[in-house]
């Protein structure tokens, strides 16, 4: 089947079979081996994209259901020579060990901190409307969609919570 | 230049002489920018021309024989290329440094989720659909028992050591434990699947694999196909996560280089999630009995510490449950024993920490109600009890850092404010600390490294692993601060095997290891330069690209007319023998028990550790941290469940098997190091520190829910169901 979308920025039209993932697409399709497969069922939050805005897994989504999607993912933030805030924070904080759930977290950290300069309530907000304050609480619920056994978390959301805090000023 | 070091004796502390500032800073890694920016590559990220794609196939029976395989409807999908299975195939991972084959049992099926063959087809959909369209059939040998506690237990004579008189001393203590406790099978769950390309190139075997102790891995490999060592070469420079799971070559290893070279193809496998559970060797489930006796004034004048653990027929394994039983304190009397099951549920192995893991949890629990029982404080329990010599053999201790990591983690913590058991509350929520002592053995394993100055900086090269543990970091900075280079000046090559063999990663071992062998070579390069220079060995100073000693100073380029390469090799010696060298220290926790739910959450915690020197303040204190979330993840709710009729996994995936998450875990999450040297461990005097992590770490959070609630929980993960039935049976 063709499908035709954007990936940071670029158009890629692919011929797909239909059963080929979103992240199986990106990974062995389009050789951006940034997103990664940790469970291939929506569990572990390691191939987390921005697909029109919002974070999702992208192993639970086919590739041909992205006709006209706008899609991010972790090589369209930086480069190596050239890091977005949250990735120079990560390596700052030491935000990760393996490195191999760091692209989720990252991905997942940008469309949570849209989500709440939106005003989106989660769980553990106080209040269902008005903007929540990125609290440790706040984040640790947003982000725990992405599993790091490696278990960088206090420092992974260190990291986050300096881009947040950056953000408010 | 290959001679060996043997460690036979303390060396001078070079490291603490040198003038770089490099070692035990707490710099970034090196390879961080790739890892954020998704162009580190990991095992299953190359592209070989003319890739195709592997799926395993796995046995539904527990015991018995695979007599055939229709591919019939197999053969019906375009894009089939076959299926392969045969007598090389092996059964499971190979257990740590096994350096040879693992079991190959041909089509005899011993448990259930065995790989049994692989399905190749040129796109991954394909195969997967290929491999459900498999029929095998089998001929079941029925009554596979399943359940640990259902056969004859073998006696592990290789785990007992017995002093004394035990059961006279529990009759005549003045206090005394006699318990029971069960922990859960564990799995690694590294984030990262596993995963191998293998492709046969110019008469080699190339394999890109996840994998944590290439030198062993390419030996286990060769084996199993039935080549020479020398004809293969491993790459994994990038390890998403081990934690033991990636010791040993594993099964889709050897299955993707049978097939390739059968199909003169590359082929990739990627395990799924689920056949990772089922099939990599996993954490035994332990029962074990302690039992400690106590004089009037907290004396122990016994311990006892028996276990059962699990695996299959034909594996040397077993987790070595009593550990730290064996070293962590003294008396007089002792029974460390061990039994093993042999059943058919998955195999096991080494996950972080083998032994320590789950043993502590016993220990430090029990210490704890003999505590309470004594009516002294659990860290003056602990005082009370630290041997001079190691209880077993009689050797002195290494640096040794019991004594301060209680104290000083106690004043750290505020214990002082420790609240009687069961008296403080905040609405449903009821608050209590926790304490427990760590120690996990230290090890030095055969190690090389090769280092190459010349003018553009230094090259460091070793088949050592970075599994996420800080090789890059801190192998970059020994040799940074060996040949007075800064950091930016280093480059560090690593998980080639065709490079000098390292230790590998495990045990906690690779650090030290790895990082004498970089330290070796730097040692020879600076003798060559004190040469050049004119001057001795003692007074050379190098720093910022100078070089300087007796009176003279160069530069460190004009030294450098070529480069000069020196390869260090390092073996344990006599200092192994007359020291025993460990990583100690305390963990205390605060937790939250919800006295309607049962829930339990960690508010806070702080683990005060000594592991010699320091050599990447950063990477060490996430080593620390990650063993200290996988102390609460086992504390609180990781667990392994097996179908009850064949053994199966049914906790397959991360859904239901619940490893920690951001949730799970308090942004306070402190860690100390004690300034320590371990001058009989190596001559870079450090220690190991991702196990010494995990190890009490467990305890001290279920020592902290009895402080809140009164309520003692001796059965792990003490998940909301058992904190309730605590409740029910009244505190």
């Amino acid at each position: 089947m063709k499908v035709s979308f954007h990936v940071n920025g670029e158009a890629r039209a692919l011929d797909l079979d239909p059963r080929v993932t979103l992240l199986d697409a990106l990974r062995d399709h389009l050789e951006l081996t940034g997103s990664k497969k940790g469970c291939d069922h929506g569990q572990c939050g390691a191939c987390t994209v921005l697909v029109d805005g919002r974070r999702v897994n992208s192993c639970l989504s086919l590739a041909v259901m992205h006709e006209g999607s706008e899609i991010t993912t972790i090589e369209g933030l930086g480069t190596p020579e050239n890091l977005n805030p949250l990735q120079q924070e990560f390596v700052s904080c030491d935000g990760y060990q393996c490195g191999y759930c760091t692209p989720g977290q990252i991905m997942s950290a940008t469309g949570m901190l849209a989500e709440a300069a939106e005003g989106a309530p989660s769980h553990v907000s106080d209040s269902l409307t008005g903007k929540a304050e990125l609290s440790d609480a706040e984040i640790a619920e947003r982000m725990s969609g992405n599993l790091c056994r490696c278990s960088a978390y206090p420092f992974i959301r260190e990291a986050i919570s300096r881009v947040a805090e950056a953000e408010e000023k | 230049m290959s001679d060996t070091f043997t460690m036979d004796e303390a060396q001078p502390r070079l490291l603490d002489e040198t003038k770089q500032g490099l070692v035990g800073a707490p710099l970034d890694r090196p390879e961080g920018k790739l890892k954020v920016t998704g162009t580190a590559t990991y095992a299953a990220e190359f592209k070989p021309e003319g890739m195709v794609h592997g799926v395993m196939l796995r046995a539904t029976i527990t015991r018995g024989k695979v007599t055939g395989f229709d591919e019939t409807e197999a053969k019906k999908l375009p894009g089939y290329l076959g299926l392969f299975h045969g007598p090389e195939f092996v059964r499971n991972p190979a257990q740590g440094m096994a350096g040879a084959a693992p079991v190959q049992p041909g089509d005899r099926v011993d448990y259930h989720g065995q790989p049994i063959g692989l399905v190749v087809a040129e796109s991954f959909e394909t195969a997967r659909d290929a491999a459900a369209r498999i029929k095998t059939s089998y001929e079941q040998n029925p009554g596979a028992p399943v359940d640990p506690a259902g056969v004859e237990l073998e006696l592990n004579e290789k785990r007992e050591s017995i002093q004394g008189d035990l059961d006279a001393a529990m009759e005549k203590a003045a206090q005394s434990v006699d318990l029971e406790y069960t922990t859960a099978g564990h799995v690694a769950a590294a984030m990262e699947p596993h995963a191998g390309i293998a492709e046969w190139k110019d008469g080699r075997l190339v394999l890109h694999g996840s994998l944590q102790m290439v030198r062993f891995n390419k030996e286990e490999l060769a084996d199993a196909v039935g080549i020479e060592s020398d004809k293969v070469h491993i790459l994994a420079p990038y390890v998403g996560g081990g934690f033991g799971s990636k010791l040993g070559i594993s099964s889709e290893h050897v299955a993707a280089a049978l097939a390739a070279r059968e199909l003169d193809r590359p082929v990739r496998i990627v395990l799924s999630r689920q056949t990772v559970f089922d099939a990599v060797l996993r954490r035994t489930e332990t029962w074990q009995r302690l039992r400690l006796s106590a004089d009037a004034s907290g004396k122990l004048t016994g311990i006892g510490h028996e276990d059962r653990v699990s695996n299959l027929e034909e594996e040397a394994f077993s987790e070595p449950v009593n550990a730290a039983s064996r070293f962590m304190y003294g008396a007089p009397n002792r029974v460390m024993r061990q039994h093993i099951s042999r059943n058919h549920r998955t195999p096991t192995g080494s996950v972080r920490a083998p032994g320590e893991a789950v043993g502590t949890f016993a220990l430090e629990t029990a210490m704890d109600e003999l505590a309470e029982k004594l009516g002294l404080c659990p860290v003056e329990l602990r005082l009370r009890n630290i041997p001079e010599k190691h209880p077993d053999t009689g050797q002195a201790y290494s640096a040794r850092a019991l004594e301060d990591s209680l104290r000083e983690g106690a004043k750290r913590f505020g214990w002082d404010q420790r609240p009687e058991t069961g008296t403080r509350r905040e609405g449903e929520w009821l608050i209590g600390m926790g304490v427990a002592a760590a120690g996990r053995a230290n090890f030095l394993v055969p190690s090389a490294a090769r280092v190459t100055l010349s003018a553009d900086g230094a090259l460091v090269e070793t088949d050592m692993t970075d599994i996420g543990t800080g090789s890059y970091a801190i192998l970059g900075q020994i040799a940074g601060e060996m040949l007075g280079l800064p950091i930016d000046k280093v480059s560090v090559h690593l998980a080639d095997s065709d490079l000098p063999g390292a230790s590998g990663s495990g045990g906690s071992f690779g650090a030290s290891s790895s990082g004498s062998s970089v330290f070796l070579a730097a040692r020879k390069i600076r003798e060559q330069l004190a040469d050049k220079l004119g001057c001795k060995f003692e007074e050379l100073s190098l720093g910022n690209g100078e070089v300087s000693g007796g009176g003279k100073t160069a530069k460190l380029v004009d030294l450098l007319s070529d480069p000069i390469s020196a390869e260090g090799k390092i073996e344990g010696g006599k200092t192994a023998k007359s020291h025993f060298s460990a990583g100690f220290g305390a963990h205390f926790a605060e937790v939250a028990v919800n006295e309607v739910s049962g829930e339990v959450r960690v508010r806070r915690m702080l683990g005060v550790l000594g592991i010699g020197r320091v050599l990447n303040e950063k990477t060490a204190r996430s080593q620390a941290v990650g063993g200290m979330v996988w102390g609460v993840g086992s504390a609180l709710h990781e667990e392994l469940g097996h179908d009850p009729r064949t053994g199966h996994i049914v906790t397959r995936d991360l859904a239901n098997y619940h490893v920690p998450s951001h949730a799970d875990i308090p942004r306070e999450m402190e860690v100390v190091f004690l300034p320590e040297r371990d001058d009989e461990a190596n001559p870079i005097q450090s220690k190991g520190v991702g196990e010494l992590g995990i190890s009490g770490a467990g305890a001290a959070v279920i020592n902290a829910i009895h402080n809140a609630t009164g309520v003692r929980l001796r059965h792990y993960p003490a998940t909301p169901d058992k904190v309730l039935e605590g409740f029910a049976n009244g505190r």
